[in-house]
């Protein structure tokens, strides 16, 4: 390995699978799905009453009086991060916090807070408004939140690519590291935005699914009754370190995070490119960034939001640029979409699948669309040598983000 | 009221907004450094009193309310 490299030294997350990464993981691999009906009152009159909600709200987790100066995003991020931050063991480690950075990133940011605080100046007035609503609310909130908690000087970043934002802040932190302003990123996403009107918005969209009676089943990428994506929230954080950092304090590496690439399709607002051109040349990038080539990447680790035109569109891409061998999969099946957290939570799922060997199942996948020409791993986990795995993620606004990792 | 009803009644305030222990609070103790309520914690705690004491604390007297005392007098004045 050489100085420049970056590796994955923590992981953390919050989802609708569980309350850390190991529930989450034993869920995924069981091929649980975290999608539930929505009970709340709001819920009643919307189109879409299902979602997938944290397995563990914060309220557990954290203390009532933190939680009252904390939107929902931001309480989950910070939860995300204490996990990655005691599994990468930094607690004692002595770490230079001029030398420690933060990219975490959200695709909506503080909406419940805004919604909520815009109720109280419309039923008590201005004063009533809460003086912790601007950093609740505003966009880096949960990265500088995040940066309080670890002390973090080296700069606090705040990716915004919609649903791309997770995997975007990977990268960011890539190269930080590379360009050696840090040794150390806390590098993630966090969304929380099960409320009426997001729901509302990307239900006038017809984005969603409205599989309304069979929750469960409602998350079905590439099949082909899939109806549009399942509104899912949490967060995941990593802790990504220069090799030559971690190996010095000796700490133990789940994966390499090997390349990276950004692109933009300069397309469509919200349409994807059809053949997936855009998120297409970010796989060619990742592979070239990293050093590999198609035929190393043995999985795929799909974006796949179960949405008509998106899910093929992605397929089309991985073969064209990586070759008909790789083995696919699409967790949000199981965990819905976290928008700004699904790529760091869809990290997380293709370092362990490469540091393990085990591909997690796209569940609900009955009848695969015929222009589905890959192997995915459906119903079931697939055991099998994983050496190197690529991450798709695509957000609305035309952002594309592949992520390559590599065993260590 | 008295000053040590209205004592409590900051403790109260000072509990909810910002998870001071009431037994903490006393009236030599300062918000900030004792008690360790933070700026933005202080507005709600000045917005809590105001409602609570049935008094107006103008935002140009707040930086004088360095104490609990402070705050009892200037509420026993209002």
């Amino acid at each position: 390995m050489s100085r420049r490299d970056v590796v994955v030294t923590g992981l953390g997350a919050t989802s609708p699978l569980g309350g850390d990464v190991a529930s989450t993981w034993d869920a995924m691999l069981a091929g649980r799905s975290g999608v539930r009906p929505l009970t709340d009152e709001w819920a009643a009159q919307l189109p879409v009453r299902i979602a997938a909600k944290v397995a563990v709200d914060p309220s557990e987790v954290l203390d009532r009086v933190r939680l009252r100066k904390l939107d929902r995003s931001e309480a989950l991020a910070l939860i995300a991060a204490a996990e990655a931050w005691k599994d990468a063991g930094l607690a004692d480690a002595g770490l230079d916090t001029e030398r420690l950075a933060v990219v975490v990133g959200s695709g909506i940011g503080g909406a419940q807070t805004l919604l909520a605080q815009d109720d109280i100046l419309e039923a008590s007035g201005p004063r009533r408004v809460s003086p912790h609503t601007v950093p609740m609310l505003m966009p880096n909130g949960p990265a500088a939140y995040v940066g309080l908690d670890y002390r973090a000087k080296a700069g606090v970043h705040a990716p915004t690519s919609a649903c791309a934002t997770g995997a975007e802040a990977m990268a960011w932190g890539l190269d930080i590291i590379r360009s050696g302003r840090a040794d150390v990123v806390i590098a993630g996403g966090t969304e929380a935005v099960i409320h009426p009107l997001p729901i509302a918005g990307f239900a006038s969209m017809r984005a969603m699914s409205t599989r309304n009676d069979d929750p469960e089943r409602a998350s079905r990428p590439w099949d082909k009754g899939r109806d549009g994506f399942v509104l899912g929230e949490g967060s995941a954080i990593v802790i990504l370190e220069s090799a030559e950092h971690a190996a010095a304090r000796g700490a133990r590496v789940h994966a390499v995070l090997a390349g990276a690439a950004m692109t933009s399709d300069g397309y469509d607002i919200v349409q994807p490119h059809p053949e997936s051109e855009g998120g297409g040349r970010a796989m060619r990038a990742a592979l070239r960034d990293s050093g590999l080539t198609g035929a190393d990447i043995k999985h795929v680790n799909a974006h796949a939001t179960s949405t008509p035109v998106g899910d093929m569109a992605e397929v089309f891409g991985v073969r064209r640029e990586l070759g008909d061998h790789p083995v696919l999969t699409a967790t949000k099946s199981m965990t819905g979409h976290l928008l700004g957290a699904a790529g760091a939570l869809e990290t997380i799922a293709t370092v362990l699948s490469v540091r393990d060997g085990i591909i997690p199942p796209t569940i609900n996948l009955d009848d695969p669309d015929d222009a589905l020409t890959l192997d995915v791993a459906m119903h079931k986990a697939r055991q099998m040598d994983v050496p190197a795995a690529l991450n798709n993620s695509f957000g609305f606004g035309g952002h594309n983000v592949a992520l390559i990792f590599h065993r260590a | 009221m008295t000053r040590e009803e209205i004592t409590a009644g900051l403790a109260e305030i000072l509990e909810e907004v910002a998870g001071v222990n009431p037994e903490d609070v006393s009236e030599e103790k300062s918000f900030t450094e004792d008690l360790d309520v933070d700026s933005l914690s202080m507005v709600e705690v000045v917005v809590a009193a105001e409602e609570k004491f049935g008094v107006k604390i103008p935002d140009d007297e707040v930086q004088n309310l360095k104490t609990v005392g402070d705050a009892v007098n200037f509420i026993l004045k209002g």
